[in-house]
């Protein structure tokens, strides 16, 4: 296990010394940083003055030394529009990110597991033509016109749910804030958790509805049958345990997919979020932020996926993670 | 501690109440009501609610609290909030005296302004000809706003409620700068922060005592300010504006940066005021019941302009002229703006001194296939075109549109259009043979369009720095030039007019249009009042009911 958690972290390194390089070498191509610092009427003679005091007229490897050397002592840069350090500005944005990613996992599970096992059961149920229906629905909607869909019929029109913003927010320990909390800030929440769960609801209600069904024509099920347990418990113990493992794996991938959707969600919602923020920094220009919010989402990919693979060996006994 | 635990004990309790809620939304009505005023007043206990209270919504929010940092619209519209300038621009384009109760001209080179007794700062203190001249040397060093000042040598303080502006010949201008000059506390700014920082430096990156601190004389104090999320502002108690109708005590200003779920956020109640609406939504705005559009025609022009070093084609007039008769700019403003616009034949706006009333749009196929023909390019020429697609109102539509109508004269337009992050880099690279630019004059005055857009480009004078197209023509780089040394303002408006008739003959760019300005407000909310063309809104005099 900690031979396997040290490998992790050396993919880890390695893939964030790409992101940084492939961010690094792009950021020519995002526009000029210089733009967004000054109003339209400063001549060129004077951006190019402030170009130099920021060092972008440094040659490539010069910058990308200058970035590793603060990097690896915790400084991803300091963002050109929050004047703050890149990576403060983007760990005061997680909480509100999380909040958006919980919520729509909690959609997620509280409606996939009981339609996909239902569709697989009674495959040819109404209810789970319905579904099946809506989930091919639901993936080919995107989501940012889910989200203007649901904003228009919900804040606009009934009213019953505020049309952005994240509303109030209760103060955890250690000043992590949380919209869970609070009944205005789940009414902020509401909106977007359920169009961020939208794409990636379908996806699992089709991938628990097949693996169950699958495992539902296996022989230790039938063997279930034959000995008379309570349909129940075969439909539970024996069939949907055993169709986690795949639902696990994709899950890890999806959080990730996740992430980057909330990117349009929050852009959507004026959601105080990291993929809000992020959509932002481009418009603005703000290297340094964009360079430290790949890194950081670089960061997330890599332990999702360890965390998957953990989980993996503790739900399935055949998969030992020390094992070769 | 306690303080801690009390805080944690406020976090249980809503815990509690939220979870009872959830289970029990269905039964017991009148638990829920009982619990729903729990919470209420919970909060009522955690935010004191205030009385008038605006939220505010646009499009972003001040970069910085430094007035003197960024020359934007964010800039301008927060100076108008916490500052308070020496005269600003009322709906007629006239002055209004603000900081200072009066002004007179001296002699060719100076005027004069008497500054308003009892002006308090933020701070307390109260403020005198040292803020103004204080501000006047900041503004100067500003990278942004020096460009402004650049005719002007000093401020002289003449006694504490005195001021001389002073510049370097005769400059018609002064009353339009002096717009700019909003007095800053100078001892708010003066020494050194906690960090050993200058407090009056201006820092373009980084952060400054300035950037995040403020203080000057204007109705509202910075109360809050979570950057990128809401500025929270409270009316100043001892604003000196006492005759103000304004009873705004309070304005959380959220800046929402898509157009779609800024309008929604105002059909739904959950703001009182927002800016700016595209037009696309004006007809859904405006019929919605309970909610109010205010809409003024603008003063930002919106052009394209022909390269001519690129293209020897556009060297000759007659091609330019053919492309502007071309270009059916009325039917872009219909079918594309929603008559969200005025079709233009010139720069300046109408109520600008050179605005000439006798140029109108000329939309003319057959002319301008006859001026091609004319031209020995009959046959048609191909050119490239670039245009932003999130810079100006429709500009990616427009720009596809404006490429259509000159197929139909045979130019064939390759057209990109890509972000304005990426657009401007191009356009200082001149990489397209037909660029669009937009411009709206600092100073709201007619020269300032042609010293960016039209005069000769030159590196030294930095006159012509938009001018993608490198038009020159001698005459308009000399009549410019004088008025800005003509403080005869009949004399003025001449010279201006001739220049705008020169660029319209010659056809030096192509005309489109100006933009409109749109805002959106809760009825009771009486924003029409208070808004203005240059798009800030003096919300320390808005009334709401």
């Amino acid at each position: 296990m900690f031979a396997f958690l040290v490998r992790r972290l050396g993919q880890a390194i390695l893939v964030m010394l790409v992101i940084s390089i492939l961010s690094f070498s792009i950021q020519d191509e995002l526009g000029d940083p210089l733009r967004e610092l000054v109003g339209q009427s400063v001549s060129e003679e004077i951006r190019n003055q402030l170009r130099d005091e920021l060092g972008l007229n440094d040659p490539f490897l010069v910058q990308y030394w200058r970035f590793l050397k603060n990097a690896v002592q915790g400084d991803l840069g300091t963002s050109y529009f929050f004047k703050r350090p890149a990576l403060d500005v983007i760990l005061d944005k997680l909480p509100a990110t999380i909040d958006l990613v919980v919520a729509a996992t909690f959609w997620i599970i509280l409606f996939s597991v009981p339609a996909g096992m239902f569709a697989a059961i009674r495959p040819n149920h109404w209810l789970s033509k319905l579904c099946m229906g809506l989930s091919i629905l639901g993936i080919s909607i995107p989501v940012f016109l889910t989200a203007i869909f649901l904003i228009q019929i919900f804040a606009v029109n009934l009213g019953w749910f505020p049309a952005y913003g994240r509303g109030d927010t209760v103060v955890l320990f250690g000043g992590w804030e949380t919209s869970l909390l609070s009944l205005d800030g789940l009414s902020h929440l509401l909106l977007p958790s359920v169009s961020l769960a939208s794409v990636i609801l379908p996806l699992f209600v089709r991938i628990i509805r097949s693996e169950m069904m699958e495992v539902l024509e296996t022989e230790y099920v039938k063997f279930a049958w034959a000995k008379g347990l309570s349909k129940y418990r075969i439909w539970t113990v024996h069939a949907f345990k055993n169709t986690l493992l795949p639902v696990i794996t994709v899950g890890g991938v999806q959080l990730g997919i996740m992430v980057a959707y909330t990117i349009l969600t929050e852009t959507v919602f004026q959601w105080p979020g990291m993929g809000f923020m992020f959509l932002e920094a481009i418009n603005r220009v703000d290297t340094p932020l964009i360079v430290a919010y790949l890194i950081v989402v670089g960061l997330i990919f890599v332990i999702t996926n360890t965390v998957v693979d953990i989980i993996y060996g503790l739900v399935n006994p055949m998969v030992k993670l020390t094992g070769r | 501690m306690r303080k801690e635990s009390q805080l944690y004990g406020i976090i249980v309790h809503i815990f509690y109440i939220d979870v009872n809620h959830f289970l029990e939304i269905q039964e017991l009505k009148m638990k829920k009501l009982k619990i729903s005023f729990a919470v209420l007043v919970v909060f009522a206990f955690v935010l004191p609610v205030q009385a008038k209270t605006l939220r505010l919504a646009y499009d972003a929010d001040p970069v910085s609290l430094d007035l003197h940092e960024q020359l934007s619209g964010g800039t301008l519209q927060l100076s108008h909030m916490v500052c308070d300038p020496l005269l600003r621009w009322n709906q007629d384009l006239g002055f209004d005296a603000r900081a200072a109760s009066s002004w007179e001209r001296l002699d060719e080179t100076t005027v004069r302004f008497h500054l308003r007794k009892g002006v308090k700062h933020h701070s307390g203190r109260e403020m005198t000809a040292k803020d103004v001249v204080f501000t006047f040397n900041r503004l100067k060093q500003s990278e942004d706003f020096k460009g402004i000042f650049v005719n002007f040598t000093a401020a002289n303080a003449i006694d504490d409620y005195t001021v001389d502006l002073v510049t370097d010949g005769p400059y018609p201008l002064v009353e339009h700068t002096a717009t700019y000059i909003f007095p800053l506390d100078s001892e708010f700014y003066t020494g050194q922060d906690e960090r050993g920082r200058d407090k009056g430096e201006i820092v373009k990156h980084g952060d400054s005592f300035a950037s995040v601190n403020v203080s000057c004389t204007g109705p509202f104090t910075v109360t809050s300010r979570e950057q990128g999320v809401k500025v929270v502002f409270d009316r100043f108690a001892d604003y000196w504006d006492s005759e103000s109708p304004g009873n705004v005590s309070q304005i959380i200003l959220t800046p929402i940066k898509e157009d779609p779920t800024r309008v929604a956020a105002i059909l739904a109640g959950d703001i009182d005021f927002a800016a700016p609406i595209p037009p696309i939504d004006l007809q859904r705005v405006e019929e919605t019941e309970g909610v109010d559009l205010v809409t003024m025609s603008g003063t930002r022009i919106i052009t394209f302009q022909l390269n001519q070093e690129r293209v020897p084609a556009f060297q000759d007039a007659r091609v330019r002229q053919a492309i502007v008769y071309a270009v059916n700019n009325e039917g872009i403003v219909k079918k594309i703006m929603k008559n969200f616009g005025t079709a233009a034949a010139q720069q300046s706006p109408k109520g600008y001194l050179g605005y000439n009333e006798s140029l109108k749009p000329r939309f003319d196929l057959e002319k301008a296939k006859a001026l091609m023909a004319e031209a020995g390019y009959a046959d048609g020429i191909d050119v490239t075109m670039m245009a932003p697609n999130n810079r100006y109102v429709n500009d990616a539509k427009i720009a596809e549109a404006v490429a259509g109508m000159l197929a139909k004269i045979s130019i064939r337009v390759d057209l990109t259009t890509m972000p304005k992050a990426q657009y401007w880099p191009k356009f200082d690279e001149r990489a397209a043979d037909i660029m669009m630019i937009g411009w709206h004059s600092d100073t709201e005055d007619s020269a300032n369009f042609s010293e960016f857009l039209t005069m000769t480009p030159d590196s030294d004078t930095g006159y012509g720095q938009y001018n993608s197209g490198s038009y020159s023509n001698a005459e308009v780089d000399r009549l410019v030039l004088a008025s800005a040394k003509e403080t005869d303002n009949s004399k003025r408006a001449e010279m201006l007019q001739r220049v705008e008739q020169i660029l319209h003959d010659e056809a030096a760019f192509v005309p489109l249009h100006w933009q409109d300005r749109a805002w959106a407000a809760r009825s009771g909310v009486n924003i029409a009042d208070i808004v203005n063309v240059m798009n800030f809104p003096y919300l320390g005099d808005l009334v709401m009911e």
